[in-house]
């Protein structure tokens, strides 16, 4: 009975604060709406629009409009509409994929530096700074052209070069929570290092970790757009950048082949980024400086 | 003498990142499906097994992991990077003819970013309110979500298609007939406008965010109040006061973010046909030609070794706080 009686009395719990403080923001709730919007199209789009992205329809560089296509055809006269709907599957599930990767391998070096420091941190940061040096882009080239373009080696050659940002951000909670007095009081208590590390360390430290993990599904959503827009991308499937870099010797014929799915990479980026910019207000309320 | 230590510590630091590299990129190498009998084999039309195993022996790919790695990390250490059997050249003589293309854009773009960036960081921190202000957090926020090659596509339609202001692709004029020293300079400065913006647009972004944090920080201090009670002009608090202790956190960044340069630099090469390491390495890929992609992953991690080392040094010179601290 008390448990039913206490969070009423409350005047808020730390999620409806945050829900609130997240809505002051209006550009990210507005943002977050639009974003949403793209991921149910993306999910349900091909049922509701199942032309096949690599049929031939119509006559190509048709102007959007022509015929009831909306956004017009490219160079081999696909749909692209059709291209875009199924692209941004393969967009957003690379982006996402890929992201989830990096933030893992992220917090568990992170975690273990910040949380052994001595040598173990040594190493690790060491091992950090290695892959700061190592230009992103090309050692992902690299990997894919040395083992395949697939779905899956894009992915992983995604989230093996972005997960620095996270490491650092992640030993650096650590070093300093690993301090406190709560963790002073759970080691007392018994705990573990592995529950020290994952069940008290670890919430704590989530919030800055949060906002860059949402960060990072816009910087695996541009990668990827990158990576395909140089043709090392499954070439078995559509994606946004794979739809610009193949057209991009028409443009002076077919502007919007290349116009339109770069506005959808930049509208997805954007309202991740500004979402990004919303869960840190709303996370970190004392960190906001305006 | 200690900061001659200080800079000796660091140089080997980053021979030893240097080797760390090497090391990986013949893992890649060894791990990958394919080796150097089957592209010799392959651009010679297909070679019997008996052929392969002699290749392999001459290699000394028949040699264990350990040993092979060691020769290769002898060999790159004497700038011996391999040869390319698709140009039939050494990787190395490829690699310098395409370099100075690649250092010209990218630094190029790093200074414009640098520059335009921390003029609107001081425009918008000064005013943090104002219109402009908020044209700055509008501009970081496309710098941050447009792809950098659509960018670079869009800027091509506006000022080399639509409104032919700038050529279209390629770093020369090859139509030009025996130019002058002078005419060459400005043909290759009017072919690097649109490239050098494309990428410096992502960065500039980020400059801009940072210088102008770190302005708004630096212009709530104590001592700048103290500038203006002795009376000094706005202008003067501003770039003599402020600015001078705001640029160091975005001169790290810029050291930083070097390595990303050069990975948009791929990019933005391959969007305007610049004839640098980006398009090779993108060629190379596409011909499977390994010691090059090899090659160039070498040589752009030593780019950044070196720009990281060289900001270091600059940071010591503009910092005397960080001399001080690392003594």
């Amino acid at each position: 009975m008390s448990d039913q009686t206490q969070p009423a009395e409350r005047a808020s719990s730390p999620l409806a604060e945050t829900v609130q403080m997240f809505m002051k923001n209006h550009a990210a709730v507005v943002a977050l709406v639009v974003l949403t919007c793209i991921v149910i199209g993306a999910v349900v789009g091909p049922f509701v629009y199942p032309n096949d992205p690599f049929d031939m329809v119509w006559a190509p560089f048709s102007p959007p409009g022509e015929e009831g296509y909306i956004f017009g055809t490219d160079y081999l006269g696909r749909d692209l509409a059709a291209m875009i709907v199924h692209g941004a599957q393969v967009s957003l599930t690379i982006g996402l994929a890929a992201a989830f990767m990096s933030v893992f391998i992220g917090i568990t070096i992170g975690a273990l530096a910040g949380f052994y420091r001595g040598w173990v941190e040594e190493v690790l940061m060491r091992f950090t700074e290695f892959f700061q040096v190592l230009p992103t882009l090309l050692f992902s080239m690299v990997i894919v052209a040395l083992f395949g373009a697939s779905l899956v080696t894009v992915t992983i050659a995604i989230g093996a070069v972005s997960w620095t940002a996270v490491a650092r951000i992640t030993r650096a909670e650590f070093l300093r929570i690993r301090e406190l007095e709560y963790v002073m009081a759970s080691r007392s208590a018994g705990a573990g290092n592995l529950k020290l590390m994952f069940g008290v360390i670890l919430p704590n430290a989530a919030p800055p970790i949060i906002v860059q993990a949402a960060l990072m599904v816009g910087t695996a959503i541009l990668f990827e757009a990158g990576l395909s827009f140089l043709g090392l991308t499954d070439p078995n499937v559509v994606s946004w950048g794979q739809i610009i870099g193949s057209n991009r010797q028409y443009i002076l014929d077919a502007q919007w082949t290349v116009t339109i799915p770069g506005l959808a990479i930049f509208v997805t980026v954007l309202a991740i980024s500004l979402v990004g910019d919303g869960l840190n207000d709303a996370l970190n309320p004392k960190l906001r400086q305006r | 003498m200690n900061l001659l230590r200080s800079i000796l510590i660091r140089v080997a630091y980053a021979v030893a990142l240097l080797i760390a590299v090497i090391v990986l990129n013949f893992t890649m190498m060894y791990l990958a499906p394919g080796d150097v009998a089957d592209t010799i084999a392959q651009a010679s039309g297909g070679a019997d097994p008996e052929v392969m195993e002699a290749i392999r022996r001459e290699y000394g790919l028949d040699q264990p992991f350990i040993i092979q790695l060691g020769t290769y990390v002898g060999k790159v250490l004497q700038l011996d990077l391999g040869y390319s059997f698709f140009y039939n050249q050494p990787v190395m003589q490829l690699m310098l003819d395409r370099l100075p293309a690649t250092l010209l854009l990218v630094l190029t773009a790093q200074i414009v970013a640098l520059i335009v960036g921390v003029l609107l960081g001081v425009i918008s921190a000064r005013n943090p309110n104002g219109i402009s202000s908020h044209f700055v957090t509008l501009f970081a926020l496309f710098g941050y979500s447009a792809p950098v090659f659509w960018t670079g596509i869009l800027l091509l339609i506006a000022f080399s298609l639509l409104v032919p202001l700038f050529p279209v692709a390629g770093m020369r004029d090859v139509t030009l007939e025996d130019p002058s020293f002078f005419t060459q300079v400005v043909d290759v400065l009017h072919h690097l406008v649109l490239p050098a913006f494309t990428l410096a647009s992502i960065f500039l972004a980020l400059y801009s965010r940072l210088c102008r944090a770190a302005m708004l920080e630096v212009l709530g201090s104590d001592y700048i109040r103290t500038a203006k009670a002795k009376g000094l002009s706005d202008r003067q608090i501003v770039y003599k006061h402020g600015l001078k202790n705001a640029l160091s956190p975005v001169v790290t960044l810029a050291g930083l973010q070097f390595s990303a340069v050069v990975s948009g630099a791929v990019l933005v090469e391959t969007v305007f046909s610049w004839p640098g390491l980006g398009t090779l390495a993108l060629q190379a890929i596409i011909a499977r030609d390994t010691p090059v992609i090899l090659g160039i992953l070498f040589f752009s991690a030593l780019v950044v070794i070196v720009v990281n080392l060289i900001t270091d040094l600059v940071l010591r010179t503009i910092d005397p706080r960080i001399r001080t601290g690392s003594a």
